[in-house]
């Protein structure tokens, strides 16, 4: 039985559910082999333990991950006497926003959402522009330290940030040199997403690979470093540029104990801030609505970039 | 290269060079003022403030090891060490073991593949505060869900985070629920990555599936698996938020941790000295881990 070992093909994922009632005739696709047998999965029992097995996890999870998204869609259309009823109503009782329209109003929602917009995208500016300009420079230029620089921004992906919080914030409260107080300002997430040793190494590792046959080309038609940056680089860097953007954008997105830190003032907040800082004062329905509307950017944005989420993770996770 | 130079050929070079120079640090200048800021002069600054007695007022005092006494002798302590190695360790034995089962079924299935992937990373996307008061509700000792469900099998309700006993579990189970789906989806491509042949080598050997799996899935994985497990255990003992929105360390200080009793003492006791001599010894473990990681991950790749 012929198995072509090399990798998978390009995911053709068989969204088809179980379908027990169509118990398939021909043989399971044998694309890639895994610890299980092609053999094995088409005997009889092979066969029937294969459904079972497969509608058993599809429930489990379903269950363990779609569920909680049902409770808390549903449970944001409640009043609030149903949302505290024993035992709870299961089905949606009626359909109707109003839960979400107050939160809306209420928690000043579309504040929050607005400022981590802001934040997410100054800091996605700063991060790309700063970064790839300090990557082109380590892997192109090559100045005197080079690599001494190089190894000490790579230093600092050995100490997470969360341990250096306070003397970081104190760096905030009162930037030395210039003594400004960036406290309540968004420069104080901006600038501290440029210093992200993970995007220099993807950055510059990337560069490296860039033929130096293309650069020499450019440079003898006089470009400068800039323009050879501009236009040789970057347009065959895209990729990377992609995995980079979408890791600084979540990760602003996702954060939570830095922006409380240092955006304190009501009006400053995050949107994770923000209703953490009004969950007490707000009924639980009402608050349950305002964590749909929070958590619908990020599954919309994972629903667009999804196959980029995907490989940023693995290449992240493997290489980093 | 052995051609001799001329003076006026040396002073273009040096031209040539300088310029060059000048160039890539106007290019490095943004990344280079940020990291020496945020990065930088904060790990340098943590070691002095923790030496110090600082209340931004007036000038600092050198207090020699005075603040690691104090924070020594606060009977928190020892349960913000005794929390985040227990939290750390279940978190292991739930949120490292499942993922990679997960994966491992997941990568025998021939159907339903999309949805199954796409579900267990739907609760990564969420911010991590919106999950976590989502399962605040769910904990609600009341009309929360998760005693709805175990009345609904005749099984009594427990009292979640209100309990020294499952105060901390409850944690574990927030944060695994949360960060399961990127564990799961690293270990399926590296399960694919696993040679066909090896497998089929080991089916003629007579090896069952579990002996397949331990003979080649966890030898051919291993490298992953370590890195991972490395990753995990340093983001894990920084858990922070978890205790902050849902129990606020307590009940009795059963789910205090290093960070978050480090985030107290500057921002609840005005301590900032105390706070970063926990951040320091906290540093220097999670450094101890960074350098076996990098370590591993240098030597195989």
């Amino acid at each position: 039985m012929p198995h072509p070992t090399a990798t998978r093909p390009p995911e053709k994922a068989p969204q088809k559910g179980p379908a027990p009632g169509r118990r398939a005739r021909r043989p399971f696709p044998s694309t890639h082999r895994t610890v299980l047998s092609p053999y094995q999965l088409n005997t009889r029992w092979g066969r029937r333990a294969y459904w079972a097995v497969l509608t058993f996890i599809v429930m489990l999870f379903t269950a363990v991950f779609v569920f909680p998204f049902y409770w808390m869609v549903t449970g944001a259309m409640k009043t609030g006497e149903e949302f505290a009823q024993i035992p709870p109503t299961y089905t949606p009782p009626r359909f109707t926003l109003e839960n979400y329209v107050e939160a809306w109003n209420l928690m000043n929602l579309d504040r929050f959402l607005g400022n981590t917009l802001f934040y997410a995208f100054g800091a996605w500016a700063f991060a790309l522009a700063f970064d790839v300009a300090a990557a082109y420079a380590l892997s192109k230029l090559r100045p005197f330290f080079g690599n001494v620089i190089l190894l000490m921004m790579l230093a600092t992906l050995m100490i997470p940030p969360t341990v250096l919080l306070l003397p970081m914030y104190l760096t905030v409260k009162d930037v030395p040199i210039v003594n400004l107080d960036l406290l309540n300002t968004p420069w104080a997430i901006w600038l501290p997403a440029v210093a992200n040793g993970f995007n220099i190494f993807l950055l510059k590792r990337f560069f490296d690979s860039v033929p130096a046959d293309l650069l020499e080309a450019a440079q003898l038609d006089g470009a400068s470093a800039l323009r050879i940056l501009w236009s040789v680089i970057l347009p065959v860097s895209r990729p990377i540029l992609g995995v980079v953007s979408i890791f600084t954008v979540v990760n602003v997105w996702r954060d939570f104990v830095w922006p409380l830190l240092v955006l304190q003032e009501q009006d400053k907040m995050t949107i994770s801030v923000g209703i953490t800082s009004l969950s007490a004062n707000t009924p639980q329905n009402v608050l349950v609505a305002a964590l749909v509307i929070a958590s619908l950017p990020t599954i919309i944005v994972f629903f667009i970039f999804q196959r980029h989420i995907m490989v940023g993770l693995t290449a992240g996770g493997l290489k980093g | 290269m052995a051609v001799p130079q001329t003076r006026a050929a040396k002073g273009r070079r040096f031209g040539i060079i300088a310029r060059r120079n000048i160039t890539a640090y106007g290019f490095l200048s943004g990344a280079l003022i940020c990291f020496a800021l945020f990065s930088w002069y904060p790990m340098f600054r943590e070691v002095v403030l923790s030496f110090q007695e600082n209340n931004f007022v007036d000038p600092p005092v050198w207090v020699g090891l005075e603040n690691f006494k104090s924070v020594f002798q606060d009977p928190a302590f020892k349960s913000a060490w005794v929390n985040t190695g227990v939290f750390t360790l279940l978190a292991l034995l739930v949120g490292y073991v499942i993922p990679f089962m997960t994966a491992l079924v997941l990568n025998e299935l021939r159907h339903a593949r999309g949805y199954l992937r796409f579900v267990v990373y739907l609760p990564v996307m969420l911010p991590p505060a919106v999950s976590v008061l989502l399962f605040k509700w769910f904990y609600d000792p009341g009309p929360g869900l998760f005693n709805q469900v175990l009345g609904l099998v005749h099984l009594p309700g427990l009292s979640w985070l209100d309990s020294t006993d499952t105060a901390l579990i409850s944690l574990v189970i927030v944060s695994t629920w949360m960060n399961l789906g990127s564990g799961t989806l690293i270990y399926l491509a590296a399960l694919q990555t696993v040679p066909s042949e090896l497998y089929e080598a080991a089916e003629l050997d007579g090896a069952g599936v579990f002996r397949r799996i331990r003979h080649v899935t966890i030898p051919q994985t291993r490298l992953i698996l370590l890195v991972m497990l490395l990753l995990q255990v340093i983001a894990t003992m920084q858990v922070f938020i978890e205790p902050y929105l849902l129990t606020g360390g307590g009940p009795e200080d059963a789910t205090v941790t290093v960070v978050y009793l480090m985030y107290q003492y500057a921002f609840n006791f005005g301590n900032f000295g105390g706070g970063s001599a926990l951040g320091l010894m906290l540093m220097i473990v999670l450094m101890v881990f960074s350098a076996v990681y990098l370590r591993v991950s240098r030597d195989n790749t």
